[in-house]
């Protein structure tokens, strides 16, 4: 079943594509959209969302910071293993309280290339964030100050929230407990 | 408190950012010779943090000499840390200079596990996040699951959910304010708050069935009618709790002990509270009046009256101020709920999402069928992402939701307000006496098994 949706570009993505390229109507959003052209819009479920190559994530999310958006609230990733072309994508959710309007940035992220530049120096907020999603996908942020693992312990291997990390087969590592044979 | 107590506004945005680019708010931070901080060679970090083992990234500051420098692990077993919490404090004296909050103890996997459980069984999982508010996790990921649904919701299923959800606030406030009590010294507190919380959970478990962990709200509306009788127990909620805040004030509001651990004492600004993602009540302390059931409103709360609590100095007795004033409105909103309490079904009869009614299970193969693949299989949700908020006692609870148009959910994440709130605890604790440390800890209010999921 997965093949057969990989070959019409992805099933998630085809849903997304589905929709045409909405010029947003928000005025803050608009202004946006003329600075950044390279942006792919998107709107589903009345929620705004833009696509954003990972090179021009950095300015795209100063321009936004700018515009109005005061905060990140929310920063993850999914893994569309076997879904799509590009494996990984880095959701972004901004919020502007003057404006009262949401923001959702995704990231497309190549499987052999997993580098995002890190949000931190723009939205301090994007710490803990970027840890747990280095941690649950591998996903490495440049430049961030402290990329380390945040929930899982340190010495633990491999990124559980991949799809390709099996469950129930994973044997419980405490650090100092004898070999589980 | 006078405004010279109150710290200057941090460097907070280390960048990149020049001052003629950043907003106006920042401009102060930014002016203030912050430069460009480049860490080490990106390259070299790279290396390590692809590794398997990550390097313990603890940098001790060159500035300060060895004699005077303690670093001390508050946690993961300590009382006041209100679970598994481990902070890394670094002490000059009596002093606090840095906090790194060190969480995961609790962690178990919870959005994996979410994406082997079908809709119909997510209700289970995202219910044990957030122990303290459980109503709050099962709304959210109804919501998101209904807007992808599209599915309508009854105007009663939407009510018994204001109620239930408000009532929450007002148990999860209880027990903020029963354990800050005790951690600073308040001991009686321990014991009225959660006496009074008593009364609200006896309602629950005669709702729900359990005083936890309910599994309640559901996609398509909730499990089942309120229990015959449910206006006198609403009745004597309103009655009793009320009397018991009136307690907490006369023990707490004036007393100069309380005052002098309280006020003054873990402040944040409001710019360092929007920096770092910081939500709930400590953000309503600082005077940003951000409370989603009034500017994203979810359920039809917005057709019922109340106002939010704000604070103005965003230290420990501003935020304890705002919490004993939501419980007093959530109970205002608890009481024209059920004022108003429309009649009709309690969940919604599109039959896709809810069972067939338990009288033609019997009369009917075709219905036992249905009952039958709906529990076993579940229902398939159209291909599509969402997010959805609601304002839980800590902030701003989301649910993200990727489906790709399975019965199971593709990716499902919790965006958890507990988790965004402790980036904002070293910003509260350091400069500050070791001894507010516990309180200021109490006052954020972080419960473990919503920061570690």
């Amino acid at each position: 079943m997965a093949d057969e949706k990989m070959n019409e570009g992805g099933v998630v993505e085809e849903a997304a594509g589905a929709l045409e390229r909405l010029l947003p109507e928000h005025p803050v959003l608009a202004g946006l959209f003329e600075q950044f052209t390279d942006v792919e819009w998107r709107r589903s479920s009345e929620q705004h969302t833009a696509v954003v190559p990972k090179d021009r994530l950095r300015d795209f999310s100063l321009a936004a910071l700018q515009a109005g958006f005061e905060m990140l609230v929310d920063l993850t990733a999914v893994d569309y293993l076997r879904l799509r072309r590009v494996r990984f994508e880095v959701v972004v959710g901004l919020l502007s309280l003057q404006h009262n309007v949401r923001l959702r940035l995704r990231v497309p992220v190549p499987a052999d290339d997993p580098n995002v530049p890190s949000l931190v120096p723009v939205y301090p907020a994007a710490n803990f964030f970027e840890r747990e999603t280095f941690d649950m996908f591998g996903i490495v942020f440049g430049d961030h100050p402290d990329l380390t693992r945040i929930l899982l312990p340190e010495d633990w291997v491999g990124h559980p929230l991949r799809k390709d990390f099996a469950t129930g087969a994973v044997p419980v590592q405490f650090k100092s407990s004898p070999q589980v044979t | 408190m006078s405004d010279d107590t109150r710290r200057p506004v941090r460097e907070i945005r280390d960048v990149w950012i020049t001052p003629d680019e950043a907003p106006d708010w920042m401009r102060r931070a930014t002016d203030e010779g912050a430069q460009t901080m480049r860490r080490d060679e990106p390259q070299q970090r790279l290396v390590e943090q692809t590794g398997v083992r990550v390097r313990n990234d603890y940098v001790l500051d060159d500035e300060i000499s060895e004699d005077e420098r303690m670093i001390i692990n508050m946690g993961p077993q300590h009382p006041s840390t209100h679970g598994v919490l481990r902070l890394q404090i670094e002490l000059e004296g009596e002093i606090v200079r840095r906090v790194k909050p060190i969480i995961g103890y609790l962690h178990t996997g919870m959005e994996k596990t979410g994406e082997t459980l079908t809709f119909m069984q997510g209700g289970t999982n995202v219910t044990r996040m957030d122990y303290l508010s459980p109503f709050f996790n099962e709304l959210v990921f109804s919501l998101a699951t209904e807007t992808l649904l599209g599915v309508e919701i009854p105007p009663r299923a939407q009510a018994i959910r204001i109620l239930m959800t408000e009532l929450n606030r007002a148990t999860s406030h209880l027990v903020s304010l029963a354990t800050q009590g005790m951690d600073i010294g308040a001991l009686s507190m321990m014991l009225y708050g959660f006496r009074e919380r008593e009364l609200i959970l006896a309602f629950f478990e005669k709702t729900t069935g359990l005083r936890m962990n309910h599994n309640y709200i559901r996609p398509g509306g909730v499990a089942a009618e309120l229990p015959d009788g449910w206006e006198d127990d609403i009745e004597e909620i309103l009655e009793k709790i009320p009397v018991g805040l009136a307690d907490y004030e006369d023990l707490l509001k004036a007393n100069p002990i309380w005052e002098g651990r309280t006020r003054g004492v873990g402040v944040i600004s409001p710019e360092e509270c929007l920096a770092y993602g910081v939500t709930g009540p400590p953000l309503r302390a600082t005077g940003v009046d951000l409370d989603l059931r009034k500017t994203q409103p979810y359920s039809g709360i917005d057709q019922y009256e109340f106002d939010v609590a704000v604070g103005s100095n965003g230290d420990v007795y501003d935020r304890y101020r705002v919490r004993v004033q939501e419980i007093l409105q959530s109970l205002r909103i608890v009481r024209e709920v059920a004022e108003k309490m429309p009649p009709g079904d309690y969940r919604t009869d599109d039959r896709k999402v809810t069972p067939p009614p338990r009288r033609r299970i019997d009369e009917s193969m075709e219905a036992l069928i249905h009952h039958f693949k709906l529990f076993t299989e579940g229902f398939k949700v159209p291909e599509g992402e969402v997010y959805a908020a609601v304002e839980s006692p800590r902030g701003e609870l989301g649910c993200y939701i990727v489906s790709d148009g399975s019965a199971k959910p593709y990716r499902i994440h919790i965006r958890a307000p507990s988790f965004a709130n402790l980036q904002g605890l070293p910003i509260m604790m350091a400069d500050s006496l070791i001894a507010d440390s516990v309180a200021t800890i109490a006052s954020v209010d972080p419960v473990m098994g919503d920061v570690d999921r």
